[in-house]
């Protein structure tokens, strides 16, 4: 049973997966690089490394990609990746955006499908070309001069989605750090919905407020935090998906954890 | 072959027999956390609450504070470890940091996110209740407690039955300041005249009867001032253990200083009222606890043996190359235990720090050579593998290996403490913590850990004149604070000589003031001195100790001539000459010193 990402269903599960590619009724979506999937991958799978799509990640050319790769408006879609739903969600997100609803990700990474000895292929599947419509969904972006003013608003909330340490080191002023390792279980990337309600609220992140997530570069561990914001029921939730690289670019002023040096209690 | 498949055939695993943790404390703290932000919990109460569930304060910041996950007699199992790791990764920093109290910290976590912590810890039966604040913080054991072939018993399960009849007793829950024991196994493994209550198990024949019971130190202890401990009686039995304690801590509550935060460890009281007199009150106390307790009182001693099975192999690989540095690593870093074929392995970290990636690790290598299932923490920001078989230690090593967890000297001299330091305390005044780092990287390239003559010598470093990196007992202990030229400050440190905390406890003696970036040349300087004056048999320990009690009589005769040699090297450059020299270690900037407020005694 899979609902669609607007009735508020963010992940797929591995029965339900499974039975959607016996039903033929699925396009599921390998994010991983070239090289791997043709070493092997979920039966029916195509093919689509995150590299390529960041390559160009316009409009026009995402919707080329979704063409080719025989998805229209109707075409349910299922994405995962072997980086905890990282890269999958930023593929994901993309589709959003273009105005593709029917989109899930895997509730599990790839490793963690061939560890339970779930069935794989190295079939590359024979795709029909289809016609996706553009429908942009300009709501869940967020620019860096959105971003500027919005945070500004008392009733947005900035997240900062890297590795604590970095965090620390440097941010956009006034995010919080919630680091993309919070949001996963051992073996799901998505902590169940309960369980991200109550430690949201702890911080404080609540729906009445307007979220935007961001990360190092590209938007991929803010990809998976904008889904697991959605996934704790928290719809008001955009990407600056340029994230922290394009700011600091562009000079923007940044905070820093001052008088400390906790580098230097990291083993790495 | 993936992990979970490895997962999968490691069925039998030891499981935790306590569970220390209790959901509703979590629950509790993420309440008060909220009304604490609200305004409805004041700043005073709210800190000493914070304390009394293991949440220390950060540096230089309210939004953040460390967890001080306690592991009781230094007993962890697998699960915890691997349970340690993902909220190590989720919460903190991505790497987690082994005290020397046998407690494992989280730094750097959201105030927000602590109880989510605490949830995680009772999964795995861990709490952090009582790991700070004025109350009985972990109860240490040796870690070899069990294994040691000096020892006339294995204390642990009595330092357990301790944590247990303590942990969440009303009568500890507020004390005029923190209190600590330590059970060890033998004299020379000890820390137990370093400590309120330290204890040593004797067994003695009465009429042809044995008896268990121990030797029992109080009021020692670590401190801006520190004091040496005072052994009881004679022996104490066993049932008397219990009355004992309660008695030390009924006095202690009584009467302990509650005014003077600086002056209110149980040691100041025992030494304000001279030894004679305490050492009566406790005698009497512990008479009339005896005799008034309504229902009987006494601990929960489970003295079920562990189960001692040698892992199955689970891959064979006949043939493993004896790998470089195993020989190396052999000798500074295991101990043979009293039971045959079978070694305790320590692993050292670099001031005590462990990645999320190495606490998982950790976790599969105890499955797969630990025969007693689980590890113990030991007392220098390490941790020991217990009832590893002979024939697995090549094997072991070369695991250990590829989880970067095989580094040598564990035993020996090149294995320094260093407290946390600037990097999260709000006392710190240096970087004491990064100073050990590059002092073990120094000292192992050099290959010390190899000489014999090093090895039960010690260094120890604090960031402040406290002493959480117990530099006092140290052979050559450093405390932190700053070093001034005109206008331009510099990381400087108080270097201690001749230090232990064995048979023969004593404080090191003050020496001289050495600069941060003098340190390793001055340390150098100490060992070639001694290569040059000591006797066939000398340790550096051993000569030392001569030379701080005026004994030796080589041209080094007491701690001053050491001081004439030193003097020259700790002469600051200007500024010009050597920029470097005014940066404390991991920090670019102008050393400053800046402080906030210490939480000791919240």
């Amino acid at each position: 049973m899979r609902c669609l990402t607007d009735s508020g269903k963010i992940t797929t599960d591995i029965d339900s997966l499974r039975s959607e590619i016996r039903d033929k009724s699925v396009r599921v979506i390998d994010v991983r690089r070239e090289d791997d999937y043709k070493q092997d991958h979920i039966p029916t799978a195509v093919n689509l490394p995150l590299a390529t799509l960041l390559s160009d990640d316009s409009p026009e050319n995402v919707l080329k990609l979704m063409n080719t790769m025989g998805i229209d408006s109707e075409t349910s879609v299922v994405v995962y990746d072997d980086t905890f739903g990282a890269l999958a969600s930023r593929v994901a997100w993309t589709f959003e955006y273009l105005g593709h609803s029917d989109v899930t990700l895997l509730e599990t990474t790839y490793s963690n499908w061939k560890s339970l000895e779930l069935e794989s292929d190295s079939k590359i599947p024979e795709i029909q070309h289809k016609e996706h419509t553009l429908n942009l969904q300009p709501n869940i972006l967020a620019t860096a001069d959105y971003l500027q003013s919005a945070k500004e608003r008392n009733d947005v909330i900035l997240i900062d989605n890297r590795e604590r340490l970095n965090f620390l080191e440097q941010h956009i002023p006034g995010a919080i750090s919630l680091p993309y390792r919070t949001l996963a279980t051992k073996d799901k990337i998505l902590r169940p919905k309960d369980d991200m309600k109550r430690l949201l609220e702890n911080r404080g992140i609540t729906e009445n407020s307007e979220i935007i997530t961001y990360c190092g570069s590209v938007g991929t561990l803010s990809g998976l935090a904008y889904y697991a914001l959605k996934s704790a029921g928290l719809p008001n939730t955009k990407l600056y998906v340029r994230s922290f690289k394009e700011w600091k670019n562009l000079q923007k002023p940044t905070e820093k954890q001052e008088d400390a040096s906790y580098w230097d209690l990291s083993a790495e | 072959m993936t992990v979970s498949n490895l997962k999968q055939s490691r069925p039998d695993t030891a499981k935790p027999k306590i569970n220390w943790s209790r959901v509703e404390e979590a629950d509790n703290f993420a309440k008060t956390v909220k009304l604490y932000r609200q305004g409805k919990y004041d700043e005073a109460s709210f800190r000493r609450f914070r304390l009394q569930h293991g949440a220390y304060g950060t540096r230089m910041t309210g939004d953040y504070a460390m967890v001080r996950i306690k592991i009781p007699a230094g007993e962890i199992y697998p699960n915890q470890l691997e349970k340690i790791s993902q909220l190590s990764e989720q919460f903190s920093i991505g790497s987690a940091h082994f005290s020397t109290r046998e407690n494992i910290q989280l730094h750097w976590v959201v105030l927000e996110d602590v109880s989510e912590i605490f949830r995680g810890l009772t999964e795995v039966g861990l709490t952090s209740r009582e790991a700070c604040g004025n109350t009985i913080r972990n109860v240490m054991c040796s870690p070899l407690s069990g294994a040691c072939p000096d020892e006339e018993f294995d204390s642990t399960p009595y330092a357990l039955a301790i944590a247990r009849f303590f942990l969440r007793n009303p009568m500890v829950q507020n004390l005029p300041r923190k209190f600590k024991f330590n059970f060890t196994c033998c004299e020379k493994h000890g820390m137990v005249r370093m400590v309120d209550v330290g204890l040593i198990p004797q067994i003695r024949e009465v009429d042809g009867t044995t008896q268990r019971g121990f030797k029992i130190f109080l009021g020692g202890g670590l401190g801006n001032k520190s004091f040496v401990g005072y052994q009881l009686e004679e022996f104490t039995p066993e049932e008397d253990l219990v009355y004992t304690s309660m008695a030390v801590l009924r006095i202690f509550d009584r009467l302990g200083d509650r005014k003077n935060m600086a002056r209110n460890r149980m040691r100041y009281l025992v030494n304000d009222m001279g030894w004679e007199k305490f050492q009566n009150l406790v005698l009497k106390e512990r008479a009339i606890v005896r005799a008034t307790q309504s229902v009987i009182t006494q601990l929960e001693v489970v003295h079920t043996p562990n189960e001692i099975k040698r892992p199955i192999r689970i891959t064979d690989e006949s043939g493993t190359s004896i790998t470089d540095g195993y020989a190396r690593w052999l000798k500074t870093n295991t101990v043979k235990q009293k039971q045959a074929n079978y070694h305790s392995i320590f692993i050292t970290l670099e001031a005590g720090d462990i990645t999320a990636s190495q606490l998982n690790a950790l976790a599969d290598l105890i499955r797969d050579f630990s025969s007693e299932g689980k590890a113990r923490f030991g007392f220098v920001q390490n941790v020991a593998l217990r009832y590893v078989h002979e024939d697995d230690l090549p094997r072991l090593y070369s695991n250990l290996l590829e989880s970067g967890l095989a580094k040598s000297g564990a035993l020996t001299m090149t294995a320094p403490i260093g407290c946390s330091g600037t990097t999260s305390c709000n006392l710190a005044l240096t970087n004491s913590h990064r100073l050990a780092k590059e002092i073990q990287r120094k000292l192992l390239e050099l290959k010390f850990d190899e000489d014999d003559d090093l090895s039960d010598s010690s260094i120890k470093i604090s960031g402040c004149p406290n002493s959480c990196g117990q530099h006092g007992i140290a052979t050559i202990g450093f405390f932190g604070g700053g070093g001034r030229v005109g206008k331009d400050m510099y990381a400087n440190y108080q270097m201690s000589l001749g230090g232990r905390s064995d048979g023969d406890t004593m404080l090191g003696l003050t020496c001289l003031r050495v600069p941060a970036k003098r340190v390793i040349p001055v340390i150098l300087k100490i060992i070639e001195l001694f290569k040059q004056n000591k006797k066939s048999d000398d340790t550096l320990q051993s000569w030392i100790h001569r030379v701080v009690n005026n004994n030796e009589d080589s041209e080094i005769k007491s701690i001053n001539d050491i001081k004439k040699v030193l003097e020259p090297l700790t002469i600051p450059p200007t500024k010009e000459e050597d920029p470097d020299f005014y940066l404390d270690y991991g920090d670019d900037t102008s050393y400053h010193t800046k402080t906030g407020k210490g939480e000791c005694a919240a």
